[in-house]
């Protein structure tokens, strides 16, 4: 049966309800007898429930499996606060008449008096973590829990205080938790080991009775007060070990003592470690490595691992004899134990292979090793998105990491600087099936987030085919049919001795496809039927999140289809640069002649001249203001104008001297798009430019000026971080420093940036994590509230989509022709 | 609210969306066709101006007909609650 909780509610616990929970009241500090057996009236009592296997509990008869234990209690002589109450008790204190104890919320007076009976009221200072001081003298508990038992019920309800009465925040009687909650071990030389709880009760019980003892033979008041401080310590740190301003308690070792707080709140406690953090079996974590020639759903998994990681699998007259074959097999592929029928487990190991092999029969489960081909789930924290976690299909190799394809990096925002990466096996037919439908990478190449192919060639991929389709690339027979037969297309060639690299790269491309498109450096590339007819293929073809030829491929063609693809032309790309071999150096960035050095020079020179003469104006005050703007901001404003100003020619001087067309291998890189930018290229060989800080020229250092380099109040563009050199020359020292602000500048404000929106992120998918899309294709909550009528108004989903939209045009036009 | 006159101008804001009150039977269709009670509704407080404006009753439901960047317009529907 089950049923619905309508209500849970919190509230203090009285001492008469708390007397009726227990079971027993707990007088004696000693645990076990000269015997072995717990003590009666002890704190270990078998009434308080059983934690040994097959014993009957005293109290409800039933065993260790049934038994949640049972309450006892000690009965204090003196009361003590409740730490984990003492804000609320220093609260009510603050309110309560010292005479009459009445709430006084009504009117304030000065000196404070209370409005019922007139008494002066005298201001009570809260020492944590549990003295109470009124004017000169300390309230003890016994005072305060007077005062509390005379408030009044009206006036309690008056100030909404709910749950019970106020005097029931100071303890009289201490409840005993169940022996379940802080079972004894038992170590390996037979002896016994308290849990930290049953070390307190013990020290409780022995205070309460040498507390006993003195009131009863009359001792001297500063030791029974020197005694009911133990008491109240000791009890407080039952409750809480982390209190600041009294001591921790501590085992004889000099351990401090984990209490109940510290069970709960601390990152080993239960909520951030037991109820927030689960752990799973059947899973593994290692570094990993790239490796190009796997394909973008597999990944590589070492031996080792392998042979840990099992797969259950259901003995059946159909399976019966290649099961056996892995038993018998001594090494990997093998199986690591069966489940009988019964449930029992046994494990195989070298003596018992060939018995275990004569024993299964159908109805038993072989758990196997992993093998190729079996689907897993990889993943990499942060699992921010769903493509951080996809299914993959697994190649043992003999190495010591993971291995994965680089094309499928982005997605899991991977790279191989030490990352590590986590590998779950699925254990039922099932999770298997829904894995390799839903999850599988070739179905995550178009992103959820923004609709274009998310997976897509990467750097080396991407100049390796910008090199091997432009105009002009001629291979031999031999290598044609070398690098064909080493990304895996098997085709006979026609009976010719040369091959342009267009005419390869064809070989990888469906035959019916038609697409026009403009190439990265704005050559037009077309393709008909299947051939590359001109143009080059690039950033803008095979890239990611532009490729225009994997985004129709995937949209066309299906995910089978690209994903073929992918593999094949990063495999293309990187086979080629091998044979061509591909590297860059000093040589590549002599690209700016001695003529043209010299006119850069003149450039910047006239430029700083410029800046100077506005320089002048504006010093002698002459300068005219741009609208809403003040003289200094007006200079600031032509200065950066003049800077780009000087930049852009700089550039202008270096794209006119057509070293772009040359190619060498750095020039390459930039134009296909794998990586960097002219910019960059121009930053290396022609002029850094202008560093900047907080959006602005470089301002900050000393008063007036950012370096002792400098004269105070200059404006000039050296002063203030225009950097003329190039990096191939070098930078001046004062450069090299403003370049190293800038850095630093925008290093910080990445980390910074990026903490801050993901933490906004995080919250936001808090928020909306039970909202799923239902049958009927409204948006709903868990309690099937509807939050939208259709999915982002138009009901697409991104990841079927093109960018987000549907390309009505493009499929009218594939069928009227 | 009280004493506070809203400016009937806000109707023609450009930022404000059409309102229109289903009436009774446009209303059964509508929990019928989503196969909802009214609770399952979105709800839009009978405190807001535009309610106000338009005269909607609590228990009412509000058809309003949005500009959207991804669909060009968009239809949602509200229930008015107190508070």
């Amino acid at each position: 049966m089950v049923s619905i909780i309508k209500k849970i509610e919190f509230k203090l616990i009285s001492p008469q309800e708390a007397k009726k929970l227990a079971v027993m009241e707990v007088t004696k500090s000693d645990l076990y007898d000269n015997d072995g057996f717990p003590v009666e009236g002890g704190p270990m009592d078998p009434r308080l429930g059983v934690i040994d296997p097959g014993l009957k509990c005293r109290t409800c008869g039933l065993t260790m499996e049934g038994c949640l234990g049972h309450f006892g209690y000690i009965e204090l002589v003196k009361p003590v606060i409740h730490v984990l109450y003492a804000n609320y008790i220093y609260k009510l204190l603050k309110i309560t008449c010292r005479k009459c104890s009445r709430i006084m919320t009504k009117k304030v007076t000065q000196p404070k008096k209370c409005p019922y009976c007139g008494e002066e009221q005298i201001p009570i200072k809260f020492e944590k973590p549990y003295t109470f001081i009124e004017g000169e003298n300390i309230l003890n508990p016994l005072q305060i829990r007077e005062r509390f038992e005379k408030i009044p019920d009206e006036d309690l309800k008056d100030l909404k205080f709910l749950g019970g009465r106020p005097e029931w925040l100071i303890l009289t009687l201490f409840l005993v938790p169940p022996v379940l909650v802080r079972p004894s071990i038992t170590l390996e030389t037979g002896e016994r080991s308290e849990d930290d709880l049953t070390h307190k009760i013990v020290d409780i019980l022995r205070i309460n009775q040498r507390l006993k003892e003195s009131i009863e033979i009359g001792a001297p008041d500063f030791i029974i007060s020197d005694l009911w401080e133990l008491l109240q310590y000791h009890v407080a740190t039952f409750f809480d070990n982390s209190l600041v301003g009294i001591p921790t308690s501590r085992h004889r070792s000099g351990r401090p003592l984990k209490t109940l707080a510290d069970r709960l709140r601390t990152k080993e406690g239960r909520f951030r470690h037991n109820l927030a953090g689960k752990r799973v079996n059947f899973a593994a974590r290692t570094v990993i490595s790239p490796d190009p020639f796997i394909s973008i759903d597999e990944v590589g998994v070492p031996l080792v691992v392998a042979k840990d990681l099992t797969i259950p699998v259901y003995v059946t007259k159909n399976n019966i004899e290649f099961i056996k074959t892995l038993i018998l097999n001594p090494s990997w592929p093998s199986a690591n134990y069966i489940i009988r029928p019964d449930g029992r487990k046994k494990k195989i190991t070298d003596e018992n292979r060939e018995e275990i092999a004569k024993e299964i029969a159908p109805g038993y489960i072989v758990h196997r090793h992993l093998q190729n081909g079996d689907i897993v789930l990889f993943n990499r924290q942060p699992s921010l998105h769903r493509v951080s976690m996809m299914a993959h299909r697994v190649r043992v190799t003999p190495w010591r990491t993971f291995t994965l394809n680089i094309c499928t990096c982005p997605p899991y925002n991977a790279d191989f600087d030490g990352d590590e990466m986590n590998l779950h096996v699925l254990q039922n037919e099932e999770a298997r099936a829904e894995a390799a439908l839903l999850m599988a990478v070739p179905k995550h190449i178009r992103s959820p987030r923004y609709g274009g192919p998310l997976i897509g060639a990467e750097h080396d991929h991407v100049s390796g085919l910008y090199s091997l389709t432009k105009d002009g690339t001629e291979v031999s027979r031999e290598t044609a049919l070398q690098l064909l037969f080493e990304i895996g297309v098997e085709v006979e060639l026609p009976n010719k001795n040369k091959f342009t690299g267009k005419e390869i790269f064809s070989y990888l491309l469906p035959k019916d496809l038609n697409i026009e498109f403009k190439s990265k450096s704005g050559v037009k590339t077309v393709i008909k039927n299947g051939k590359l007819i001109e143009g080059v293929i690039d950033a803008n073809a095979i890239g990611r999140e532009k490729g225009k030829i994997i985004d129709i491929l995937e949209k066309e063609y299906g995910t089978e289809e690209v994903h073929k693809f992918i593999d094949r032309v990063s495999k293309l790309g990187i086979k080629w640069l091998e044979k061509l071999g591909f590297t860059i150096g000093l040589d590549d960035f002599e690209i700016v002649s001695k003529e043209n050095e010299e006119k850069i020079n003149s450039i910047i020179e006239n430029g700083k001249k410029e800046v100077e003469k506005l320089i002048e104006i504006y010093k002698k005050g002459e300068l005219e203001c741009l609208p809403g703007r003040t003289a200094k901001e007006t200079v600031e404003v032509r200065i950066m104008q003049i800077v780009s100003g000087i930049i852009n020619s700089v550039r202008k001087v270096i794209e006119d001297s057509g070293v772009f067309e040359k190619e060498n291998c750095a020039i390459m890189i930039a134009k296909s798009g794998a990586r960097g930018s002219l910019l960059h290229l121009i930053q290396i060989a022609g002029a850094v430019g202008q560093e900047q800080s907080l959006g602005e020229r470089i301002h900050r250092g000393y008063t007036g000026r950012t370096l002792s380099h400098f004269k105070e109040n200059d404006l000039s563009l050296d002063a203030h971080g225009f950097v003329g050199s190039s990096f191939k020359t070098g930078l001046k020292p004062y450069e090299f420093f403003f370049d190293a602000v800038s850095g630093r500048g925008s290093l910080m404000d990445k980390s910074l940036r990026t903490r801050h929106s993901g933490y906004l992120e995080r919250r936001l998918m808090n928020a909306l994590q039970d909202l799923k899309v239902e049958y009927d294709g409204t948006i709903r909550d868990n309690r099937k509230i509807i939050v939208q009528f259709n999915f982002g108004e138009d009901g697409i989903d991104p990841s079927k989509s093109n960018w987000g939209t549907i390309d009505i045009k493009s499929i009218v036009q594939k069928f009227v022709k | 609210m009280k004493g506070i006159n809203i400016n009937k101008e806000i109707l023609d804001h450009y930022l404000v969306p059409k309102h229109i009150i289903l009436n009774e039977k446009e209303k059964n269709e509508l929990l019928q066709k989503l196969n909802i009670s009214e609770q399952q509704l979105p709800k839009i407080s009978i405190n807001d101006p535009i309610v106000k404006l338009i005269g909607a009753k609590e228990g009412d439901v509000i058809k309003i007909i949005r500009k959207s960047h991804t669909a060009g317009e968009s239809i949602y529907y509200r229930l008015v609650v107190k508070i």
